[in-house]
Order: C-alpha cells, then structure tokens, then sequence
C-alpha cells in the first residue's frame, strides 16, 4: 500500500502534520510519553518482580529485550520461577500474545522503508504502537515518527526494568494503582478512534464481544474477545456483501446497461472503501474528518 | 535458581513466537491486500479493538486492587471528560486520569 501523504486532503487536520523529519521524530517523541507513563512503571515492575522470584538480574533486560511485550514477560517470570515445563510457556506466549495477528490489518507498516527499520517496527509492535498509530490520522503520520515512538517506549521499558532492578528490594513499596495509565491511554486513544457515526457499529461489536469474554472466559478475555470481534465483523462483511449482491439482483432486470451503476451504488452505500485500495481509503477518512470539525 | 539454558530457552521461545505472531499476518494480508474483505476489517477494526484493550485493562487495574472498582470507572470518567474537554491532548487526559486513579486507591 504505498499511500503517499495526499495533497488532495481537503479536511483540516487536528494538528498540522509534521513535515520535517526532525518535526516528525519530535512528534514520535511527543506520542511516547503517555505511553511512557504507563510502560516505565510496568518496566520497573518487572525488574522488582524479578528480583523477588529469585531470577538473575540480567534476565529483566534479557526478557524486555527478546520479546517487547510488557503483560507477558510479567506473567512469564512467575511461570519461570516456578520452573514451568517450556511447552506450557510457549502455549502461555501464544495465548496471551494471539492478538497480535489482528494488529497487521491497521498497523501503518507500509510508510516504512527498509528491510531493517521494517523488522524493527514489526518486533516493537506493541499494544501501545498500535493504538497511538491507529489513532491517528493518515495525514500525520510517517515512518520517522512511528519508530521514534516505538523506540522511545522500549527504552522506557528496557529503562524501567533496570531502575526496577536498581531499586531492588532498597524500595518501601511501589505506588499502587499506577497501572492505570495504561487503561486510562486505552480510553483515550479509543476516542480517538472514534471518528465519526460510521464507527458506532464496530463500537459496538466490539463492547458486546468483551462482555460475553468477561462472563465466559475471564481469564483470558482479551484473547476471546479479540475472537469474537473478528466472527462478528466478518458477519457484518458477509451481510453488507449479501446485501449489496440482492441489490444488483434487484436492479438487473431493468436494462443490462444500467446494472454496474446500480451495484456500484449499493457498494458506495455499504462501503465506499472498497473499490480499489489506498486512495480511497484516504477519502473515506476525509470525509469522516470532515464530519468532525 | 533455574539454570542458563534454561532460561536461555524461555528468551528463544518468548521471543520467536512474539515476533512470529507480529509477523506472518503482515506476510499473509501483503497477498491479500486488495481484497474487500481485509479492506473493510482494516477500517472496521482499530475502534474495536481499542476499545476492548481499554476494558481488558480496565479490569486489569481493577484487579490488581480489590474493590477499587468505582474508583476506577470515576477515573475512566475523569481521564474521557478531560480528553473531550481540553482538546484532545492525550498526556494531559492520561496524567490527570492515572492521578485521580492512584490519590483514590492511596488516599480512601
């Protein structure tokens, strides 16, 4: 998808978009912080934990560093500790790792360039990655801004480990209730998200799947939700799909010729995205922008 | 103490399968790229899945101190009310929001 920044964007941005590459590191740096602030205590967290399970100090970076995925490498060091068969750990990574898959459908990996900075960026793709560049717009984003982002948080992460692991046992107690940071950016950045009345659906797809997750499977409901928002909205595809296909059955008696208006009329009504690829993307969210200023 | 291979082992693993899962789907949906289908789950899913990472979370916080639950939805109102009303600027609503959380489950 090699969408280029579109000059033919005619809704404002929230913010003028970065232009420079400095502009646009500044920016990385800028998107980081409220990711910082849940990501550096979490880091400390698990120097500490490690610590306590009685793990060499060097596994925290060691960990942090092979697989930057901040929930699981908290849960694997208990499992570790406890000296838990390997298969049963990698069976936990994939469970609780699983959603990554999803990410790729949204995740602006096209706007990198390189094969090096393309495994970097896929490697640091974190929950927080995601969210902060699926939030915004097409317009400000680029490649210099996601990986500086991606960076700055994997070195708060990396960072807070080692305080964690410096502070040993040295600190009383850590502050509790500091892991809301990361609930409170979720909710930030879903606003965010939510651009427009065409979203409502997705919205609320998606609340129905948590909460049947929450009720059903409550240990892993991240992992079943995830599931379940999937199933429904390939549901939805197959319905707007069924649906525009009844509407060109609908206006095809009428005259041959008028048929690939008619269909092309009910696919722009049902999904004005999928005609051809990249472009219009860019002018569906136009036009939700639009729709919010 | 577990010894070096262990160990060893666990990093090659957390680490293979991670990379792995952020990896192939990238792979696979570059063959895909133009098909409606993934055309439409690419718009469709960023607000969802946000939104359910935010619960998850949510019950998460909620989690690691009992009975916190009112606390915390009053946070989650405080960190949306902030980020609507103060233009959208994520590390104001975020920092306001955690602190409400953190004076709350600290100080009560």
């Amino acid at each position: 998808m090699q969408t280029d920044i579109s000059p033919q964007i005619a809704a404002p941005a929230p913010s003028p978009a970065p232009v420079t590459r400095r502009q646009q590191i500044a920016a990385g740096v800028r998107d980081s912080f409220s990711a910082g602030l849940g990501i550096f205590p979490l880091g400390i967290a698990l120097g500490l934990l490690v610590l306590q399970a009685g793990l060499p100090a060097w596994f925290a970076p060691a960990l942090s560093m092979a697989a930057f995925a901040g929930s699981m490498e908290l849960l694997l060091v208990g499992m570790v500790a406890a000296a838990t068969p390997l298969a049963a750990v990698a069976l936990t990574v994939l469970v609780v790792n699983f959603r990554h898959v999803f990410y790729a459908f949204s995740f602006p990996l096209h706007l990198v360039r390189g094969r090096l900075a393309k495994t970097y960026s896929v490697y640091a793709m974190i929950d927080e990655a995601y969210a902060v560049s699926a939030s915004l717009p097409e317009s400000q984003r680029s490649a210099p801004r996601l990986l500086a982002m991606q960076i700055a948080s994997q070195a708060y992460w990396v960072g807070g480990g080692l305080v964690g692991i410096a502070l040993g046992s040295a600190l009383p107690a850590p502050v509790k209730g500091l892991e809301f940071a990361l609930c409170a950016l979720f909710t930030v950045l879903t606003l965010d998200a939510f651009r427009s009345r065409a979203e409502i659906p997705s919205a609320v797809l998606a609340g129905v799947s948590v909460a049947i997750a929450l009720v059903l499977t409550p240990k892993i409901a991240l992992f079943t939700a995830l599931l379940l928002f999937v199933a429904l909205l390939l549901a939805r595809h197959a319905l707007i799909a069924r649906r525009a296909a009844a509407g060109r059955q609908a206006a095809s008696p009428a005259a041959s010729r008028t048929t690939p208006r008619a269909s092309s009329h009910a696919a722009s009504h049902a999904a004005p995205q999928i005609a051809s690829h990249a472009a219009p993307q860019i002018a569906s969210r136009a036009a939700t922008e639009t729709v919010d200023a | 103490m577990p010894d070096a291979a262990y160990l060893a082992a666990v990093l090659a693993i957390a680490f293979g399968i991670t990379f792995a899962l952020r990896a192939v789907p990238f792979a696979v949906l570059r063959t895909l790229r133009t098909s409606a289908i993934v055309q439409r789950l690419s718009l469709w899913m960023p607000v969802g899945i946000l939104g359910i990472l935010a619960v998850t979370s949510l019950r998460g916080a909620v989690a690691a101190e009992p009975h916190t639950t009112l606390y915390a939805l009053l946070a989650v109102a405080v960190t949306a009310g902030v980020h609507l009303l103060s233009g959208r600027r994520t590390i104001l609503s975020v920092g306001i929001g955690t602190t409400v959380y953190v004076l709350l489950v600290n100080l009560l």
